[in-house]
């Protein structure tokens, strides 16, 4: 598979609906939202069925666009690498990039995009600063291979993962302001609130960030 | 329905074809781009499937250059199948057993809609070249007033590919409330320097041709069948790709196993193209093909938008889906993308598929399962969402 929009980094689809209940939350209802590399179009459903929300989406692979046709949502075949580049400032309420941000190239040109093309950014991504993950590492010494990340290194379209503390410095970098965070385990449920960066960063199997643009630009 | 169609036989398709045809007389002239009403006037059409009582389930099919009105029943000329039996009829993506589905000939078509080859009622003589160039925006202004003849207030969905999808986007922009759904398929905003070049080729074949005489040739008892099978062989080979006609004709020979050292059809790809040329003279005027080709040519949606494509479709509530094709390299899937950048700037909804396929241009009429599937689950979800069972 071509590294792009449509990955799925994590396999759990029982995890994977928390983790949309998770997001859909943080969503204002009858808000305009792009589900960049939306998949199958599940959270997108998600989010017009339960939040009236007027959504649109961009998928890399054919199978998930007619999926997501079949289900009347307009998406656009796409990657994200390349077309964000296409859609106008605030063209929407919210930017939603699931699952998506570790199998781009450039991570942090679609980060800045989308602060740039909504108001809001919600941002998921498997945490590869994970205990397990570095258990792995520090007891075989290979790259791990678990049923949320079920990819050979060579093999996987997920080019560029990050931990949570990883994130959280990028969104320093490109000035983007966290309104919530949270850290979710293997289940999908929130790691309860209240740790500090580094514990949510070893506990944490995802991260899902609310984010708005700084208006006064990135934050040194 | 017409499935039942009298003998393909000598019969002026022309003035008197053998379908509805919807007449427009001299109070009731269709203004046309070119500043001129054209009066009387007349659109050939037909229909598949039923109307439902709300009338809110009729399908508008746009046909391609040279296409016509019988999208899915056997043509009255060639007696070969119509041109989209695979996307038109019962449980197809455009099912006639839900959908009222309607197909018309375009206006300057000559299949019993208005065209040069038609009867100019002030000389009793075809038009030739005294009718009035026409463009894609006359050709829907046609078809908007067949679909006020027949009652129907607001299309579920207008389809097309090609110069058909001209017409959808002309349609939607327009008709914006008249279209509840959109599928333009392998077509553009505005035709391309290179698709102009391509045309002129082949209206220079057609005016070369000595049969044409300055193109009163219905007149004068000739055809200039040689110039327009020109222009239709030049035409085919840019509705392939170089991929299709590998894998159909490579460089093998046509009945014979060396060259012959002639300019006979020693190649398969020359006797196809002399037999596509041939056939398509059969059924097709050489004036109409001028005038067709030449709306095309003129079609640009943005510059009637002061060179905004988005501006056409501000404030559309229509839903769109545009498909392309990955070997088109007629209409590329780029011309597709810059209608989907247009829509997503007008906050329109818009879905969008590229379909993988090496059979060029003409993948859009061919058996194309990817194709189908994005056709069939837009076409679904736009009916649930109309309240179409």
């Amino acid at each position: 598979m071509e590294p792009g929009t449509s990955a799925p980094a994590t396999a759990p689809p029982e995890g994977a609906r928390l983790d949309f209940l998770l997001v859909a939350d943080m969503v204002a209802p009858g808000s305009r939202v792009l589900d960049v590399g939306c998949g199958d179009g599940s959270l997108l459903a998600l989010l017009r069925d339960r939040r009236g929300v007027d959504g649109r989406g961009i998928e890399i692979s054919r199978e998930g666009v007619n999926a997501c046709l079949a289900k009347g949502l307009p998406v656009i075949q796409g990657d994200a690498d390349t077309d964000l580049a296409d859609y106008p400032d605030d063209a929407f309420d919210y930017v939603i990039l699931s699952q998506t941000i570790q199998a781009t190239r450039r991570p942090k040109v679609v980060l800045e995009h989308l602060l740039r093309i909504g108001r809001r950014a919600i941002v998921s991504f498997p945490n590869f600063g994970h205990w397990r993950v570095r258990l792995d590492l520090l007891l075989k010494g290979r790259m791990p291979v678990t049923d949320n990340l079920p990819y050979a290194w060579h093999d996987t379209p997920n080019i560029h993962f990050c931990t949570i503390r990883d994130f959280v410095e990028l969104c320093r970098e490109v000035g983007a302001r966290m309104e919530r965070a949270a850290a979710l385990d293997a289940g999908g449920r929130p790691v309860r609130v209240a740790l500090p960066w580094w514990a949510w960063n070893l506990l944490g199997e995802q991260g899902v960030f609310l984010l708005t643009r700084r208006e006064s630009g990135p934050d040194r | 329905m017409t499935s039942a169609l009298p003998p393909p036989e000598p019969r002026n398709q022309v003035d008197d074809p053998s379908s509805p045809v919807a007449r427009f007389g001299a109070d009731e002239p269709l203004m046309l781009d070119a500043g001129v009403p054209l009066a009387p006037w007349q659109i050939a059409y037909q229909t598949y499937g039923t109307l439902n009582a709300e009338r809110s389930n009729a399908i508008l099919v746009c046909h391609a250059l040279t296409g016509d009105q019988h999208v899915a029943n056997p043509n009255p000329v060639t007696g070969k199948p119509g041109w989209w039996t695979t996307m038109v009829g019962p449980s197809k993506p455009l099912d006639t057993d839900r959908f009222f589905v309607i197909c018309a000939n375009v206006i300057g078509g000559c299949m019993g809609t208005t065209g040069p080859a038609s009867t100019d009622p002030r000389t009793g003589q075809p038009y030739a070249l005294d009718f009035p160039v026409i463009t894609i925006r006359d050709m829907v202004r046609a078809q908007a007033a067949l679909i006020d003849r027949l009652g129907i207030e607001s299309l579920f969905c207008v389809v097309g590919g090609s110069m058909g999808g001209m017409q959808v986007l002309q349609w939607a922009a327009s008709y914006p409330e008249r279209v509840f759904a959109a599928l333009p398929i392998a077509t553009a905003a505005r035709h391309s320097a290179q698709n102009i070049a391509f045309h002129e080729v082949g209206r220079q074949a057609v005016m070369a041709d000595p049969d044409w005489r300055g193109g009163r040739y219905l007149v004068e008892g000739t055809r200039p069948a040689k110039g327009l099978a020109v222009a239709r062989m030049g035409a085919h080979i840019t509705y392939l790709s170089e991929m299709a006609l590998h894998r159909k004709f490579g460089r093998n020979y046509q009945d014979r196993s060396a060259p012959t050292f002639s300019f006979d059809a020693d190649f398969q790809i020359e006797s196809y193209l002399r037999y596509q040329g041939l056939s398509f003279v059969e059924r097709f005027d050489a004036n109409s093909y001028l005038y067709v080709t030449r709306a095309m040519d003129y079609f640009d949606l943005a510059a009637e938008h002061g060179g905004s494509l988005a501006r056409a479709f501000k404030g559309s509530a229509t839903r769109f889906c545009v498909i392309s094709f990955s070997s088109d390299w007629l209409f590329p899937t780029a011309d597709s993308r810059a209608i989907v950048h247009a829509l997503n700037a007008a906050a329109a909804s818009v879905a969008f598929v590229e379909v993988e396929s090496d059979k060029g241009h003409d993948a859009f009429l061919l058996d194309e399962p990817e194709m189908f599937a994005a056709a069939r689950g837009f076409i679904d979800a736009a009916a649930r969402a109309r309240g179409l069972s």
